[in-house]
């Protein structure tokens, strides 16, 4: 009966120092209206995303197109936010697949233990030394560059530093006393997997999945930026500042409107996620 | 010497690994080499794909590859005839390293000194105002930062060219993007590093027996807090082989990063195969080289093994 009182006192702590990190909130409020006005753009954007208008095509910002048109006269704005969606789409699906992979990896080398531990885990420092960004773009292409599979070869290979993370909890709260009690008194394995190694996981895998965000939607916005991922009409973030990049010397607001929405969507992300790791995983912090 | 030797070993199932693994992706992607906007005659793309071995069954293919790439020999380039792989790579390498390791040492040379500078006045201006530059260069990517350099440098002061290859002019923008992107996490980790090693006993000894204080920084502190630095140039490597993808196709570098991208698009099985294996190897390669530059400043880590 104690236990849900001890970790209500515990995770009330954790908030209050949360909160007094200014920085960390303030990303946290900014990345909700990001992703609020993002995934509400079917509704709220002011012209259809592929709606093209060649008799207004390349207009600099104005009362009518708030951030100008592109070369097509499609309104910016209106393709910033459904490229937002698909950006933030993908940063969130393809975490949550290297969640998944990175939690099995992690638990099952640290419940098998021995060589076979040892080998898995060098496995993983190997992996994590090969060009696997080559293997994203291979990958995408083989599966015809469309979004499920972007997001299943994105997650699949930053789950990694996930899986280091993991394992070393769990194999911490595998030496500890209640875990051996729930074992000496007959609980399954996986009894004790949902039982008391995902609760008290639970604060890692939070603050790595925040952190694991910004390189997943880095990565999506690479290969889209090489052509080799989100195909037109649909835009991403990545891609846009590839079209802005391109034709730069003469709209330089197709450049930069999708270049400070990325990179202040990363920068917050990465505030935030250090804020969430200083207040609820105070052992880390201190590295 | 027997753990060099070891390494090595353990690099040859790894190559194999990315080999099969790359293998059958290259033969996966959609469209084949000999696939033009008009098609080619039946009998002339069999006979192309019965020269080439292509008409083989993959297993077979994939065990001939292996045979062949244990000579060292890569192959033929399928769209660029007459010319092997290895040919290929070789026109295109130099270029890439030299971007490589010139970027590399414009991100030590700015990184390690910024860290220094802010962990020997920590929370002052001397360090905020660095930390902060940083933090953006975490968060803006190769593909932001290097189209902003372009315009400011190239198209507003009009002080280098936008892009191209040749003079030693086109090398400073490419080379400066790549090497700002990775200066960032660097400064970061020296200042991080330093910190924490200036409040170990041995350093407050040094200064309690009357060491100069730049003695005590530069020769007691500096040297152990560069261990995780060095380390980190081999991840360092790896963020510039996906950097440079970048910076080459945006500043028309002729490197081997574009040469990757044009054979995807090509669908040259080959050339995909070829470079793919390059790159691991000189990951691996480098990795390698850290790991025994940071066994070479730390003794605790050359005896431990």
């Amino acid at each position: 009966m104690n236990a849900p009182v001890v970790e209500s006192l515990a995770s009330e702590s954790g908030w209050q120092r949360f909160r007094k990190d200014r920085a960390a909130v303030w990303s946290g409020w900014f990345l909700l209206a990001i992703a609020a006005v993002c995934f509400l753009s079917p509704w709220i954007s002011p012209y259809p995303y592929m709606e093209q208008n060649l008799a207004q095509s390349a207009m600099a910002p104005s009362s009518a197109h708030w951030l100008g048109t592109d070369l097509l006269g499609r309104d910016v704005l209106s393709r910033l936010l459904q490229g937002g969606m698909i950006s933030l789409f993908v940063g969130l699906i393809a975490t949550a697949v290297a969640l998944v992979l990175g939690i099995c990896y992690g638990v099952f080398a640290a419940e098998v233990g021995g060589r076979a531990e040892d080998l898995l885990m060098r496995g993983v420092d190997v992996v994590s030394t090969l060009p696997l960004t080559l293997i994203v773009i291979l990958a995408t292409v083989v599966f015809g560059q469309n979004l499920p599979m972007i997001f299943l070869a994105v997650g699949g290979v930053s789950w990694l530093t996930m899986a280091r993370i993991i394992r070393n909890q769990t194999r911490e709260l595998k030496g500890s006393q209640f875990v051996q009690a729930a074992e000496s008194l007959g609980q399954s394995r996986w009894g004790v997997f949902r039982r008391h190694y995902l609760p008290n996981l639970a604060g890692t895998i939070a603050v790595c999945a925040t952190l694991t965000v910004p390189g997943v939607m880095l990565l999506e916005a690479f290969v889209s930026f090489l052509g080799l991922g989100v195909k037109a009409p649909m835009t991403s973030w990545g891609l846009m500042i590839k079209e802005g990049a391109d034709i730069m010397e003469e709209c330089p607001w197709l450049l930069v409107s999708p270049s400070v929405v990325f990179a202040l969507t990363l920068l917050s992300l990465n505030f935030l996620g250090d804020g969430l790791r200083d207040a609820f995983d105070p052992r880390s912090s201190r590295k | 010497m027997a753990y060099v030797l070891r390494r090595l070993l353990e690099m040859v199932p790894v190559l194999l690994v990315v080999v099969v693994a790359t293998f059958f992706l290259a033969h996966a992607v959609p469209g084949g080499p000999f696939d033009k906007d008009r098609p080619l005659p039946a009998e002339v793309k069999a006979r192309l794909e019965a020269y080439y071995g292509l008409d083989q069954p993959l297993p077979k293919q994939l065990g001939n590859y292996v045979v062949h790439l244990a000579q060292g020999d890569l192959g033929p380039s399928l769209k660029y005839p007459g010319w092997t792989v290895r040919e290929v790579i070789g026109s295109r390498i130099g270029v890439s390293c030299a971007l490589g390791f010139v970027s590399l040492f414009i991100a030590v040379l700015i990184g390690v000194p910024v860290g220094v500078l802010a962990a020997s006045r920590p929370n002052s201006w001397l360090d905020r105002v660095p930390m902060g530059f940083t933090l953006v260069g975490i968060c803006v990517p190769s593909f932001v930062l290097g189209p902003i350099l372009a315009l400011v440098f190239a198209l507003g002061l009009g002080w280098l060219p936008p892009c191209g290859w040749g003079e030693p002019e086109h090398f400073i923008l490419p080379a400066l993007t790549l090497g700002l992107i990775t200066a960032a996490p660097l400064a970061r980790l020296t200042r991080g590093s330093l910190m924490e090693v200036r409040s170990l006993d041995y350093v407050r000894t040094a200064r309690a027996k009357g060491v100069p204080p730049l003695r005590v920084w530069f020769v007691h502190a500096l040297r152990n807090a560069l261990l995780p630095v060095v380390t980190y140039l081999g991840p360092a490597a790896a963020g510039l082989v996906s950097g440079s993808f970048v910076v080459e196709s945006l500043f028309d570098v002729p490197g081997m990063g574009r040469l990757f991208v044009t054979a995807i698009i090509n669908r040259d099985v080959m050339l995909i195969l070829g470079t793919t294996i390059v790159y691991a190897a000189a990951l691996l390669f480098l990795n390698l080289a850290a790991d025994l530059a940071n066994a070479a400043l730390n003794p605790k880590v050359a005896r431990g093994r």
